[in-house]
């Protein structure tokens, strides 16, 4: 198929940007859309242009470091699926695509299609993590049996892969949903109850510093996430932050 | 040929580690506050290697190419991590996993190490349930296990098909204290160019920042590389796009010895490849080898049928299918090793069985499994006279709940129903059990120089077990490499901070600079792809799933050909002072083009075959490998001499005292 391609190109984090545009041919449906850009920059590389850079490593959708604003949804128009597990059968010939970048204040652009998401690491510094020393001196790994509802449950939060689309998705530019699913995975476990006070309050105000907006349940962090993590965990850490502010 | 020294302790197998750890010197406290290290990779060996270290309390600086940790390969990681909990109460130990690890390799790893990861095994699970790892339970809330290929327990732990994530935030969030704590700086987005060595030790390491081009200087006592294997050298492969060697190759050349470099492991169940634009290749987790069966059509006509869209997998009767590696290994039947299971998928479709387009995949099939399992749910939840349809509905349900996200996975990219037709598969490179020469301590031929995780060469011989690299990755970096260290670091207790103007910082860093400027200057004829995906082709064809002695000596010439093109006419757009993903990839390309002729030539030095490594001169009538203990019985551990063709060979017999040499045998 042929493909009009708009293309946000900035060369790097102080120079403005602006879509650019490009036709491609021979593309096919069996082609991940991060191929299809592969067949955009060799065509650019030998014609001596720059090619269009933008992150990805895994390419299987785990790896949460591809990051497309595809016309205007983060991950493009295919539900639970990152950028890099789009594939071109989900668009027709002729079709015009607008690539952009995750859009946030707290997500700058570094240069093209690649943005910078490290405010997501320092809110897991914050306190996404439960203090056991690595060291081996643990308990016995079936010493404490855990509900296997809450284990599944705990599980299907922590499949988050920091990847933000829900912050991009966000009118309000919020990491609610990122932030909500590590406490949510600690709150459900017995191990991680212990801090669970601290926790909420740590990265809660760690979210606030980075500058991410407001949550006003419009629900579309969970829409585009592509892990399908549930707004539950949203409510979860209200929770755990209104009791942990009684708590003190 | 010199004499490599493993360093393993004396004394009976299973005392060896407890009796180390008491013997090697220990760091104190207020000492290990003026102690630096670096550690390059933040993967489940580097970050669990990070977060130890710096709890332990040295100063720790970690360096890795994505922007964040979460992100290394890792995280691809999907059945699962060994242990011998014995859980299950179906027979497991520490022996027998170490039994079925060496078996697993074909005799071809180091006993001790082997015996140590064993034994630390049942550790890591207790270290990650305390992390809040969420492991896969069953109703009565204990961990649930899975069996993988090559064994005959139950002993894998699981978090749905995505362990390797689950496993690797563990680590993430244990780095995450640590950086908290301001013990660990991590450097993201930077890449390890050379490492720098002081007075014959590695002192610090040379990173570009791969933002703004910078090259940096980072000095410390000693260096732990835990920097993933080099699987890309054939360009498609199951591994992370950035994949690379160049860490590990850099420390080659300065002196560090590689090991083993053509132990590849070529997993049986990927998806095919679908057409020439392919940029990397997905796999289908091997816990599903527990529940598919593999098969083709036993007629060749069905299969050209089935090729020409003419015929339908699920139309075919079940006598006319050849399952057939439960025809040829009854005893593990599905579940052989991977080397093996891949070499019989290759044979059938080689012999013109293959069931996609290009006669190159074999089915995945699940049928009987939700059939198994819908009677099986039926029955504990009380339905009576369930029908075919109800059968297969919650058949489907259990399968779901396993597997899920790999059956999305698929689907997404074949655009085909998994729950209703067989998946195809086909086998692609995977892991590199070869990689730097460690000794018994984790130390390379360097002094101060670790290497830890898929790294190194350590545990897993010629081919490595399902759901083992987690295992070792984490081993080496929670339990093993944080106590090694000290041993060494103890006789630095008094040296103080490296400073990094010493002229062996200035001498790598011009060197790097030069290096970078000579890619920049390619006369631009070809893209760094074209290059890449030149070499793999060499690879695949000439040293991958079966090789021999001429298409070894082949590869060498046509590689070395290969880079000397390469070094003349690529092309490299855009500058060297800010991000430029082309210079990133064209650097590791680069050193793939040393690595890969230093592969074909360890193939063609081993005349034998053995675990993933199957020379077509060394087979027996039945088409198994031939392995040759009393000529081959070593570890190939390459000394860099200028071109890797002057690569110089030294030895390490490996020695059995625990375990008796058989000839390998899944039948
Ligand atoms: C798809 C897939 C599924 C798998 N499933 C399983 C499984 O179920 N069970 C199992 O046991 N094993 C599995 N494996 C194997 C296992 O995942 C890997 O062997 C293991 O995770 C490797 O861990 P590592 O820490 O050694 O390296 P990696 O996780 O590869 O980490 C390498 C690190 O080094 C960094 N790095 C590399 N080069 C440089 C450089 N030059 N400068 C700076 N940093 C650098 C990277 O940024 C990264 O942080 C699987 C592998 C794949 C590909
Ligand atoms: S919550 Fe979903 S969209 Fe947000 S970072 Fe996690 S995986 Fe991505
Ligand atoms: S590249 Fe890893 S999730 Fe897309």
């Amino acid at each position: 198929m042929k493909l009009n391609l708009k293309i946000w190109r900035q060369k790097d984090a102080k120079t403005k940007g602006e879509l650019v545009d490009y036709t491609l041919k021979g593309i096919e449906g069996d082609m991940s859309f991060l191929e299809m850009l592969d067949v955009l920059n060799e065509q650019l590389i030998n014609k001596g242009e720059e090619p269009v850079q933008f992150d990805h490593d895994c390419r299987e959708g785990i790896c949460g470091a591809c990051s497309l604003q595809i016309n205007g949804e983060p991950h493009g128009p295919d539900r639970l699926v990152t950028t890099c597990q789009l594939h071109m059968r989900k668009f027709n010939d002729g079709d015009t695509i607008v690539i952009e970048p995750f859009r946030a204040t707290a997500f700058p652009v570094i240069t093209d299609l690649v943005v910078d998401r490290s405010a997501f690491d320092r809110i897991q510094q914050a306190g996404g993590y439960i203090s056991v020393n690595t060291s081996g001196n643990t308990v016995d790994a079936n010493a404490i049996p855990i509900n296997k509802h809450d284990a599944d449950e705990a599980m299907d939060a922590a499949t988050c892969i920091g990847c933000g689309a829900c912050v991009a998705a966000c009118k309000n530019a919020s990491a609610m949903l990122f932030t909500s699913a590590k406490v949510s995975q600690f709150a459900l476990l017995p191990q991680g109850r212990v801090e669970a006070v601290d926790r909420v309050q740590n990265m809660v105000r760690q979210m606030d510093l980075e500058g991410f907006g407001n949550c006003t349940n419009t629900g579309a962090c969970e829409v585009e996430c592509p892990k399908g993590i549930s707004l539950k965990n949203i409510a979860r850490m209200n929770r755990e932050y209104l009791s942990a502010s009684v708590k003190g | 040929m010199g004499i490599l020294d493993s360093k393993v302790p004396k004394g009976p197998l299973a005392n060896k580690w407890t009796q180390h750890k008491n013997d090697i010197n220990l760091v104190n406290p207020a000492n290990k506050r003026n102690i630096d290290i670096i550690v390059v990779g933040t993967g489940l060996a580097g970050g669990s290697a990070a977060a130890t270290l710096a709890e332990l309390g040295y100063n720790v600086k970690t360096f890795c190419y994505q922007d964040s940790p979460r992100r290394a390969h890792s995280i691809a990681a999907q059945g699962g991590i060994n242990a011998a909990k014995n859980y299950q109460g179906d027979g497991d130990s520490a022996y027998r996993l170490f039994y079925d690890t060496i078996k697993g390799g074909d005799y071809r790893s180091r006993e001790a190490n082997v015996y140590r990861l064993a034994e630390e095994s049942a550790n890591i699970i207790d270290q990650c349930v305390a992390q809040g790892v969420p492991f896969a339970r069953e109703y009565g809330g204990l961990l649930d296990n899975r069996s993988f290929g090559g064994v005959l327990v139950s002993r894998t732990f699981y978090a749905k098909g995505q362990t390797g994530q689950q496993l690797l935030l563990g680590a993430y969030a244990a780095m995450n204290r640590q950086i908290n704590r301001g013990k660990i700086k991590a450097y993201n987005r930077h890449e390890m160019m050379d490492l720098v060595l002081v007075d014959g030790k590695a002192r610090g390491i040379i990173a570009r920042n791969l933002v703004t081009g910078e090259i940096e200087r980072h000095s410390a006592h000693a260096v732990v590389l835990a920097t993933g294997g080099y699987g890309n050298v054939f360009f498609l492969s199951t591994n992370a796009m950035g994949s690379n060697v160049m860490a590990a190759w850099r420390a080659h050349r300065r002196g560090a010895f590689f090991a083993n470099p053509c132990f590849t492991q070529i997993h049986p169940t990927c998806i095919p490849v679908s057409g020439d634009h392919q940029s990397k290749l997905t796999l289908m987790s091997e816990s599903l080898r527990n529940d598919g069966r593999i098969w083709v059509p036993k007629r060749i006509d069905d299969a050209i049928a089935i090729r020409e869209g003419r015929l339908k997998p699920v139309q075919l009767k079940e006598e006319d299918r050849d399952y057939y590696l439960e025809r040829r290994y009854p005893a593990f039947g599905n579940l052989v090793p991977r080397d093996v299971a891949s070499r019989a998928a290759k044979e059938r479709c080689d012999a013109g069985f293959g069931v996609n387009k290009t006669g190159e995949a074999v089915y995945l099939d699940f049928a009987s499994a939700i059939q198994r399992y819908g009677k099986e749910e039926a029955l504990t939840h009380g339905i009576k006279n369930p029908d075919e349809k109800e059968i297969t509905r919650l058949g489907k349900k259990v399968i779901e709940a396993k597997y899920g996200n790999l059956f999305q996975m698929y689907e997404k990219i074949v655009d085909e129903n998994p729950y209703e037709t067989p998946m195809m598969i086909y086998p692609a490179v995977h892991y590199t059990m070869g990689g730097l020469w460690v000794d018994y301590n984790l130390q390379t031929t360097i002094e101060g120089c670790y290497c830890a995780g898929e790294a190194n060469f350590s545990d897993h011989g010629a081919n490595r077990l399902g759901a083992s690299a987690l295992m070792q990755g984490l081993a080496d970096g929670y339990f093993v490499l944080p106590y090694t260290i000290g041993d060494y670091l103890s006789k630095d207790i008094r040296t103080g901070a490296i400073p990094t103007d010493l002229p062996e910082f200035e001498a790598s860093e011009a060197a790097v600079k030069e290096r970078l400027q000579k890619l920049m200057s390619g006369s631009g004829q070809h893209s760094v792809d074209y290059y890449h995906k030149k070499l793999g082709k060499i690879m695949w064809d000439k040293c991958g799933m079966a090789r021999n002695a001429k298409g070894l000596q082949e590869a060498i010439v046509e590689i070395a050909a290969l880079r000397a093109d390469f070094w003349e006419n690529v092309k490299i757009p855009g500058k060297a002072d800010g991000m430029n993903q082309e210079l990133e990839k064209a650097g590791r390309v680069a050193d793939f083009l040393e690595l890969g002729e230093l592969f074909a030539k360890d193939a063609l030095t081993r005349n034998e075959s053995c675990g993933g490594h199957f020379r077509e001169e060394y087979q027996t009538p039945e088409g198994e490998a031939l392995r040759d203990d009393e000529n081959f019985k070593f570890v190939s551990a390459w000394e860099y001499k200028g071109e890797p063709k002057d690569a110089v060979l030294h030895k390490e017999e490996l020695v059995y005292e625990n375990i008796e040499l058989k000839t390998r045998s899944y039948k």
